[in-house]
């Protein structure tokens, strides 16, 4: 199948090196502490956040230190094309909130919240390919919106590799392809990769072209959050020397 | 960074299953047009393809049907819509793959718009508009922009043959033409032979199709619609499978049925309904009481050819598989297969063919349009009607002609005239048209291609002496043995007698991956041709010459880089250890077969040449004896040799190539080498090695060497290999050759082996039948083949000197390269048999001879001999053409006999008897090879 005409366009008009559009919101859930709304093209996620407030259940307190996050992550029946009802809590889901809570752990600065919990839930409500990169976006944003310290920001994005060609953000139609896709998270201010996830086997110079795209996908996403809500707390501005580990 | 270009974004949605697609428009796509000064910018400058004042926009039709016309150099300055790219790649992949080629071609003025993506010209569908009105109205707006968008200075031509299109079109303000009105208004009256006429449009049908005077009848029954097709198919009414013509009687096909684990056959062209070969089609089988109306049904067919002399076939895949070829009345039916009939075509597999018109009168006036019948070489195409304004042009040369449709009402297919070959019989001619019919691309390499080679001269640098992972034989006694003149020598051997009373043996492979990277458009080059072709008087190469002949081939007294698999083994024959390296060798004697042979059997050689030839003889013989024992057959097939003279290229001779000990010397230890490196890339790479097996017979493929057997009183036992192998042991007639010929009718009974990706199959399917071997490969010919290509660099990565490409990775990638592999180097053998059979042709034309023959098959009306010296074979009529056997001449089914009514003269199979063979011409211009008994 053609992914890339010659003329160098994909199926739905965009160069290999373009993003589909970007749309975010946050405050969207009134309830919740902090909320975010985010979209890539036609995948659609939405993110609250709770807390920090008292750990509910002490049994998952392991370190008193350390702030508790959890997350949740579920996908609305409506979400993708063919409706069917799927159970809570299967392993795709299970495996993604993990992926979602270890990435964002990762930034949020634990230690300055000990015997806390903070919860993440990540629901997607419109899904065409890049689920996972859009609900960590959102996450993100939903957690900048409750103000919740962290060292940097994380941004996700996805490329993937098809007809030869890098292909940045790809849509779903890409993704079931069944070529290599590069989920790839990063902190864009301290320069570092939180998360590599990889579903197929590349080279090792292709699978470098694939992640450099990938990044760059990653710091064009930080880029527009840092738009949308310019108030976001970072901590890396207050304990500057954080920056030299 | 990334959005530096304006989007604006629209969604579709789609009714059935509720799917939202996005589509980005653009404002960075351009016309394409050098002068135009709208389109800014220096990407613009270097995409624009088109000059002219006039413009042409072709619509899907004519891109479909017109794509001969369209690749003739008078047209030019088209743009090729997306939408229109889109709809062709849906009907039609291969014309598809013609226009991407025309539009990537620099010479051409062919340009791609990006229409549905331009921020102007994507159009959504309207309410109630058909997928089709919606692609003509998004044409005719593309049209309409260009014409806004260049101004009145240039004139863009709309070129739809859609009259309800171009009416819109007109009443739109749009230039529209069809594509007739368009060629005609060039002036070039030759051009418009390439022009497809619409079929409905033949007026005079009744005049050139049958001269009955009732209106035109129906011939075949109608297609079913696909979805019906699709519903038969799930409900198991219908199967699906590609239909392949038998070779030699184009009235019978099979569809391979995975549903049914067996194949259909199809009889006459009335169940074929309209397929051609290699279509995939949907068949419904017939009522068990229709499973043997084979006969009847090809008798009835109007047309019914008469057989050729042909080379001998080889293999099972070459030979006619009609497993009754007796017409008599009282004949015990046969266990039947299934037949069926063709329903539906899913696929069609229509392409271009070569052959020329039957002979026919000329027309009164010249230059009139003149309808002709075109007989493809390829006997497996049935005859096309086409039109003409040259038929005396025509009439006596080779030509391309491509189908483009087939109606209930004609008995032939309806195609056009796309170019002239040469005149038939002309040696070139001819040889081209074996290129065309087996799709072998005999062009030049292109510049990418030869620019991957190493600057020559090319000599082992210092660089290769010290890398680590080549071992240094340049002090081995290592030579080559090869056919007289061989120029790309791809192996050379070693053999040292060791203190311990053992052989170091070394196969010695030219290193052609060294050369050839994974990906460089000389690989892509070398694995599409996939192999090289060997005609009587050519070669074509899949690697360039220099590489070919001098830097991978391994010649004499020069250094060379290898891959070399050495064993140790005992004077028994026994492989003690086995290892894989890449080498700098320096050959020192490449050597033909004769000479080897003479060297060996010359005693009063003692030189540690041909002391090492001689080990290795002896070595050879024990394991060829174990390969038999094994149950490795001893097959044969008719080679034969040609003398050709080096300024006329005419054969000057022509004779049994002889197999001697030496060659077999060499093939012992090819297989050994071949058997090795399997085992080594299956150990380490279990799903993506490339491997060749050979599938075992089944005893129905045996069912007409046991005929013939029985009759002469032979019990062959056929149930392994090794029955068999010990059976045609047995089986000893009255002179040598009875034994021989036994062995080529069974070698013929089988299939070829072939090339598979191991992760496909399961390893009791990797079974080699011919080598009684589990496991096997191609590696010991880089230079020639691709296949080995790929096994010399799977060897390399699982040494872990080199890197896997990525396409090993992707496992229905590597099975069609398998596919293309098994395509090539069967269409590499078929060229090669035509070529033989062409040579053979032109070789008895100034000479008549007379020889002996052996009876291979009994028909009603004669037999069928097998000429051993020239390995051809052919009828010889007992009665005159269309008597069948006229009550003279009755068959004995059972002793394989045809005997005259009054008992007088009877001739039974492999009999033994001398024929006269001529060139005659039944048919001016159409000369042929007639066998006669004497
Ligand atoms: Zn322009």
């Amino acid at each position: 199948m053609e992914f890339v005409s010659p003329e160098g366009l994909r199926l739905d008009g965009r160069r290999p090196t373009e993003m589909r559009q970007l749309r975010a919101e946050i405050g969207v859930v009134s309830k919740a502490d902090g909320s975010a709304m985010f979209e890539m093209g036609n995948t659609k996620v939405i993110a609250a956040v709770y807390g920090p407030r008292e750990v509910q259940n002490r049994g998952q307190q392991t370190n008193n230190d350390h702030a508790l996050v959890r997350c949740e992550y579920s996908m609305a029946n409506f979400s993708t094309g063919d409706r069917v009802r799927k159970p809570k809590g299967d392993r795709r889901s299970i495996e993604i909130s993990l992926v979602i809570r270890q990435t964002m752990e990762a930034c949020i600065m634990t230690h300055l919240m000990p015997r806390s919990q903070i919860d993440i839930f990540v629901q997607v409500l419109q899904a065409d390919g890049g689920t996972r990169s859009a609900c960590i976006n959102a996450a993100t944003l939903a957690l900048s919106d409750a103000g919740i310290p962290m060292c940097d920001l994380v941004t996700s994005c996805s490329a993937g590799y098809l007809n030869s060609t890098p292909l940045l953000d790809l849509n779903y139609i890409e993704d079931s392809a069944g070529g290599a896709d590069v989920t790839v998270g990063i902190l864009p201010t301290l320069d570092k990769v939180t998360l590599l996830q990889m579903d197929a086997k590349l080279s090792t110079n292709i699978f470098e072209d694939v992640m450099q795209l990938a990044t760059e996908g990653c710091k064009a996403i930080a880029n527009y959050i840092r738009e949308v809500n310019p108030f976001i707390l970072i901590a890396v501005y207050i304990w500057p020397s954080l920056k030299t580990f | 960074m990334l959005k530096s270009n304006v989007f604006s974004k629209k969604t579709r949605n789609n009714k059935i299953k509720k799917e939202v697609r996005e589509v980005y428009l653009r404002d960075d796509i351009w016309c394409g047009v050098s002068s135009c000064t709208t389109c800014d910018s220096p990407a613009a400058s270097a995409a624009a393809r088109l000059t002219a004042s006039t413009i042409l926009v072709v619509d899907t039709n004519v891109v479909l049907h017109q794509i001969d016309l369209l690749e003739n150099p008078a047209i030019d300055d088209v743009v090729v819509l997306s939408v229109v790219l889109d709809e062709v790649k849906n009907k039609n992949l291969s014309v598809y793959n013609r226009i991407r080629a025309l539009c990537s071609n620099s010479l051409r003025k062919f340009y791609v718009f990006a229409n549905k993506f331009h921020k102007d010209t994507h159009v959504e569908k309207m309410e109630k508009e058909s997928p089709n009105d919606l692609n003509d109205r998004a044409i005719r707006v593309a049209t309409q922009w260009y014409q806004k968008h260049l101004g009145d200075a240039t004139r863009v031509l709309l070129v739809t043959n859609d009259r309800e299109n171009k009416r819109k079109a007109t009443e739109e303000g749009i230039f529209a033409e069809t594509i007739e009105s368009y060629v005609k208004s060039l002036g070039q009256p030759d051009l418009l032979d390439l022009v497809v006429q619409p079929a409905s449009v033949d007026v005079n049908m009744e005049d050139i199709e049958d001269s009955r005077p009732s209106k035109r009848k129906v011939i075949y029954e109608e297609h079913k619609p696909m979805s019906e097709i699709t519903s038969g198919l799930r409900h198991g009414i219908y199967h699906q499978g590609k239909l392949r013509v038998n070779r030699y009687n184009p009235f019978e096909a099979y569809v391979g049925s995975e549903s049914i684990g067996d194949e259909i056959i199809i009889y006459g062209r009335t169940n074929m309904n309209r397929a051609f070969d290699g279509d995939i089609v949907a068949v419904e089988l017939l009522p068990q009481e229709q499973w043997h109306e084979e006969k009847s049904l090809s008798i009835a067919d109007e047309e019914e050819e008469e057989e050729d002399v042909h080379l001998a076939p080889s293999s099972a895949d070459d030979a006619p598989r009609s497993t009754t070829p007796v017409n008599a009345a009282d004949q015990i039916p046969v266990p039947s297969r299934p037949s069926g009939r063709v329903v539906g075509i899913i696929k069609r597999n229509w392409h271009s063919y070569c052959g020329s018109l039957e002979p026919m009168p000329m027309p009164a006036g010249s230059g009139s349009i003149a309808y002709a019948l075109f007989v493809s070489k390829d006997r497996r195409i049935p005859k096309i009607r086409i039109q003409t304004r040259q038929l005396g042009n025509l009439l006596n040369k080779r030509i391309v002609v491509t189908v483009d449709s087939w109606d209930r009402q004609s008995r032939y297919p309806f195609g056009h005239y796309v170019r002239v070959i040469g005149d038939i019989g002309d040696r070139d001619t001819e040889s081209e048209m074996v290129l065309i019919e087996n799709d072998i691309d005999a062009r030049p390499f292109t510049a990418q291609v030869l620019a991957c080679l190493p600057p020559l001269p090319w000599s082992v640098s210092s660089e290769d002496l010290a890398n680590p992972i080549r071992l240094d034989l340049r002090q081995i006694r290592v030579f080559s043995v090869d056919p007289p003149g061989c120029k790309d020598i791809d192996d050379a051997l070693h053999c040292t007698a060791l203190p311990n009373g053992n052989y170091e043996v070394g196969v010695h492979i030219a290193d052609v991956t060294n050369f050839v990277h994974p990906g460089s458009p000389l690989d892509d080059e070398a694995s599409k041709r996939g192999t090289s072709v060997y005609l009587v008087e050519r070669r074509i190469d899949m690697l360039p010459k220099p590489l070919t002949e001098d830097i991978c081939s391994l010649r004499a007294d020069v250094e060379r880089l290898a891959f070399s698999v050495i064993w140790e083994m005992t004077p028994e024959a026994e492989i003690i250890s086995t290892r894989f390296s890449k080498s700098v060798i320096k050959s020192c004697a490449a050597l033909s077969y004769v000479e080897a042979q003479a060297r060996m059997d010359d005693s009063r050689l003692m030189d540690p040449l041909t002391t090492d030839l001689r080990n290795m003889n002896s070595l050879a013989k024990v394991m060829r004896q174990r390969r038999i024992e094994r149950g490795a057959l001893t097959l044969a097939s008719a080679e034969v040799k040609f003398q050709i003279d080096t300024e006329t290229h005419d054969p000057l001779d022509i004779g049994m190539y002889q197999i001697r000990e030496a060659n077999q010397m060499i093939e012992e230890f090819m297989l050994a080498a071949n058997v090795s490196v399997a085992a080594q890339i299956l150990k380490i790479f279990p799903v993506c090695s490339l491997l060749r097996r050979h599938p075992s017979p089944t005893r129905e493929m045996f069912e007409p060497l046991l005929l013939t057997a029985a009759a002469v009183g032979i019990n062959l036992d056929v149930s392994s290999s090794k029955a068999l192998a010990d059976s045609l042991d047995c089986a000893v007639g009255d002179d040598p050759y009875f034994n021989k010929m036994i062995r080529i009718l069974a070698t013929r009974c089988m299939t070829q082996a072939v090339y598979f990706c191991s992760g496909d199959l399961s390893p009791p399917e990797f079974h080699h039948y011919g080598l009684a071997a589990p496991l096997y490969t191609h590696f010991t010919s880089p230079i020639r083949r691709y296949a080995d290509v790929f096994v010399h660099r799977l060897l390399a990565a699982s040494l872990g000197i080199f890197q896997l490409p990525t396409i090993f990775q992707d496992r229905p990638q590597l099975t069609s390269v398998a596919d293309n592999l098994n395509y090539r180097h069967r269409n590499a053998q078929m060229a090669g048999r035509a070529s033989v059979e062409l040579h053979t042709l032109i070789y008895f034309r100034k000479r008549p001879t007379d020889t002996e023959a052996r009876i291979v098959k009994i028909r009603s009306n004669g037999f069928i001999v097998f000429v051993p010296k020239f390995g051809i074979e052919g009828p010889v009529y007992l009665t005159s053409k269309g008597q069948k056997g006229g009550g003279e001449w009755y068959v004995d089914e059972q002793q394989q006999k045809i005997v005259k009514m009054d008992s007088s003269l009877s001739y039974s199979v492999l009999q033994t008897l001398r024929i006269h063979m001529e060139v005659v011409e039944p048919q001016p211009n159409r000369p042929k090879l007639q066998l006669t008994l004497i």
